[in-house]
């Protein structure tokens, strides 16, 4: 799940992480009233305007405005950023749309550095991330010049060791042309172990600051805030929900995890019911390799109700861009019969208009097929995955 | 011989009173897996009932803690099915009595708790297969997990893989070729784990009973690289592999934790080409999994 900038920073201020200064507006309004705000509050004439999307890459594609003309110019730039489609590297062409600003302090920025933590699955731990190459793509960054990025790895009983983040502090001389570079070199190692304590209390799976800056003071600022979570700890994360923006989610998806459902958009035609990720994706591969074209990855789970499996089936029924169906099925937990009642019972409430094949395997699947055949339901057996595919593939074709 | 069960496995399921815990204990029960005990913290003294192969009744006692229930039953295996924030401290409990295999059904536990729970049984001799996976079989002999006992048979072949029901897809289709299964091991879809393929490649490799295995795999990390690179240089039997999520959209997540191509790598294409390079045959289909094995067998 990922979170809106301002509301990472929140979660940095309350673990004592320096960040400027700055209030969220929905409107034009409120842009005006907390740019007037921050300019008494800080006695700063330059404020930032930040659109606030779910997306990377703001600033280049014009989400970011620097205003020094105080709350009348932050309002004209406001009314054009609100409801603008923010196209990024990381959006899409459609881009996002604004709806959220963040009105932040300028700060009198010196160096502009970056800094992030990520689960490194390989090593088993947090790996915490820095280069001197802040405020822009990191991706280009690893791709291009990897030697500038510095790697410390975060054991999980003891924590980010203060040699560690000293370590990175040196690397990236932190404390180059500051009033006290000592100073600033402990700044950034305490914003640093915070930072780590953050990300394991907060159960995130990504944390970056990019760009982490050295103000002309020689303070270290988080400049931007960039957080994500693991879904898994959602449970002991009552507060997720309110965090959680819907405006940035794709409507479906949203909907699939509402029912407890796995399930991801695809471009194609034919719409996919399957048990088990692994047997949902090589699904969808198989369609394109019979030179077919998957309309979305759909994993029922194992434990699903006949409900679930109904919602599931409505959801591909309901989409307008699908013209077949492909349902693959290999019952482990998951029985045959309870699909093939959710299939059913769907398909009762909301009609069948396009081909479906159905191909059933594994607990229960002599039910499953006795249900299915008693439905009167015009359904194309198959008895392999591949022969699935091909009867589905065929089917869209002579549509 | 088989790999990490046989018969002799004596088996302790955490978790055994709640609805997953009691389906499948029974389902084990009745493919013939001896299980021992139960654990569910406060249901101790209680019993659990099921029906072996034989039809004969079988009462399994329940205890609140796993050192005990080792103490009074010499359960030598944990199947751990507790919902997912609870899991990990189930596996430290497991573990902390020393158990030689812990195998973790539940999906969903945060990752966060896995880098703990994999810091913690660093350098213990106990193994752990999972979380959020099928388990292990070894057909007509153990059974600890949720796969369809009835599909596997007796047999040589191994099967290693990230997915459960692949891994069904791949017995299915082992079986209707005549190929029996030595053991079939399900390592799970999440992003930090207990074995992987590496590991459980060695251990086939060691097996005198093990005459080829079939290796699946997905999109996400580079477990299967890694499995790859030993194929390659220490493998001396035959590998068929397959990896799902060629057609995957990078940045999403497959419903697998783990599934994902992030930052251009993990992809399918990758994977395939690294286990071609080490000499596996990659099977273009996943209806092709079992006939590509057979292709490399006797020549």
């Amino acid at each position: 799940m990922k979170i809106h900038e301002y509301q990472g920073k929140q979660i940095f201020q309350r673990y004592g992480i320096p960040t400027p200064k700055g209030y969220v507006a929905f409107t034009a309004a409120e842009v005006a009233e907390a740019t007037q705000k921050l300019i008494e509050e800080t006695k700063i004439g330059v404020v930032v305007v930040k659109a606030q999307i779910h997306a990377g890459g703001r600033g280049k594609g014009g989400g970011v405005k620097v205003v020094k003309g105080g709350a009348a110019e932050a309002k004209a730039t406001a009314e054009k950023l609100l409801g603008m489609q923010l196209i990024t590297h990381q959006t899409g062409p459609e881009g996002q749309k604004v709806q959220r600003l963040y009105v932040e302090q300028g700060l009198d920025i010196a160096r502009e550095l970056y800094l992030g933590l990520v689960m490194d699955r390989e090593e088993r731990r947090i790996a915490v991330m820095a280069s001197t190459e802040g405020g822009v793509e990191i991706e280009t960054v690893a791709e291009k010049t990897p030697e500038k990025i510095l790697t410390e790895h975060v054991d999980p009983v003891i924590g980010l060791g203060a040699y560690q983040a000293r370590k990175l502090a040196y690397a990236l001389d932190i404390g180059k042309g500051t009033p006290n570079p000592k100073e600033t070199i402990s700044a950034f190692v305490s914003l640093l172990q915070k930072l780590t304590v953050l990300f394991e209390k907060e159960d995130c799976s990504l944390c970056e600051i990019n760009p982490l800056v050295v103000t002309k003071a020689g303070q270290v600022v988080a400049l931007d805030a960039k957080i994500n979570f693991d879904d898994n700890a959602a449970g002991r994360h009552k507060e997720w929900a309110e965090l959680m923006d819907k405006a940035e989610e794709d409507p479906v998806e949203l909907e699939a995890k509402d029912a407890g459902l796995s399930y991801v958009s695809l471009d194609g035609d034919i719409g996919c019911l399957v048990n088990g990720a692994g047997l949902a994706m090589s699904t969808m591969d198989i369609i394109q390799h019979v030179g077919g074209s998957p309309a979305n990855f759909l994993d029922v789970g194992g434990g699903a109700t006949k409900d679930q499996v109904k919602k599931a089936f409505s959801m591909i029924l309901s989409s307008p861009k699908v013209k077949g169906i492909f349902v693959n099925i290999f019952g482990g937990i998951m029985k045959c019969d309870v699909i093939a009642e959710g299939v059913v019972a769907a398909t009762k409430e909301l009609g069948l208009k396009v081909p479906l094949v159905v191909r059933l395997e594994g607990t229960n699947v002599e039910l499953g097929k006795k249900i299915l055949a008693e439905s009167g339901l015009a359904i194309q057996p198959a008895d392999t995955m591949s022969d699935g595919a091909k009867k589905i593939v065929a089917a869209v074709r002579a549509v | 011989m088989a790999i990490l069960v046989d018969k002799n496995t004596k088996v302790l399921v955490q978790g055994i009173t709640g609805s997953a815990g009691s389906f499948h204990a029974k389902q084990c029960i009745a493919y013939g897996t001896q299980i021992v005990a139960g654990v569910t913290p406060n249901r101790g003294g209680e019993t659990f009932e099921a029906v072996d192969p034989d039809g004969k009744k079988v009462v399994v006692p329940v205890f609140d803690t796993v050192a005990e229930a080792v103490k009074q039953t010499g359960a030598n295996t944990s199947c751990i099915f507790v919902p997912p924030l609870g899991a990990a401290d189930s596996i430290l409990e497991a573990f902390d009595s020393e158990l030689g295999l812990v195998v973790c059904i539940t999906e969903g536990i945060p990752v966060m708790d896995m880098v703990r729970v994999r810091r913690s049984i660093e350098g213990k001799k106990g193994k752990l297969v999972g979380p959020n996976c099928p388990g292990v079989i070894t057909p007509g002999a153990c059974k600890i997990g949720i796969m369809p006992g009835h599909i596997h048979r007796v047999g040589k072949y191994g099967v290693v893989s990230k997915s459960g029901t692949l891994t069904y897809e791949a017995v299915g289709q082992l079986t209707a070729l005549g190929m029996g299964q030595s053991t079939c091991v399900g390592i799970g879809g999440d992003p930090v784990a207990g074995l992987d393929f590496v590991d459980v490649l060695k251990l086939f490799n060691d097996d005198p009973d093990t005459e080829g295995v079939i290796m699946i795999g997905e999109i996400g990390g580079n477990a299967e690289e890694r499995g790859a690179e030993f194929i390659g240089k220490y493998m001396k039997k035959p590998v068929a592999g397959f990896i799902a999520g060629t057609t995957a959209p990078p940045g999403k997540r497959m419903g697998h934790a783990g599934a994902i191509i992030s930052g251009g790598k993990g992809t399918a294409k990758d994977k395939i080409a690294a286990l071609e390079a080490a000499g596996v045959r990659v099977a273009p289909t996943p209806s092709d999994m079992g006939t590509t094995l057979k292709s490399l067998i006797g020549r």
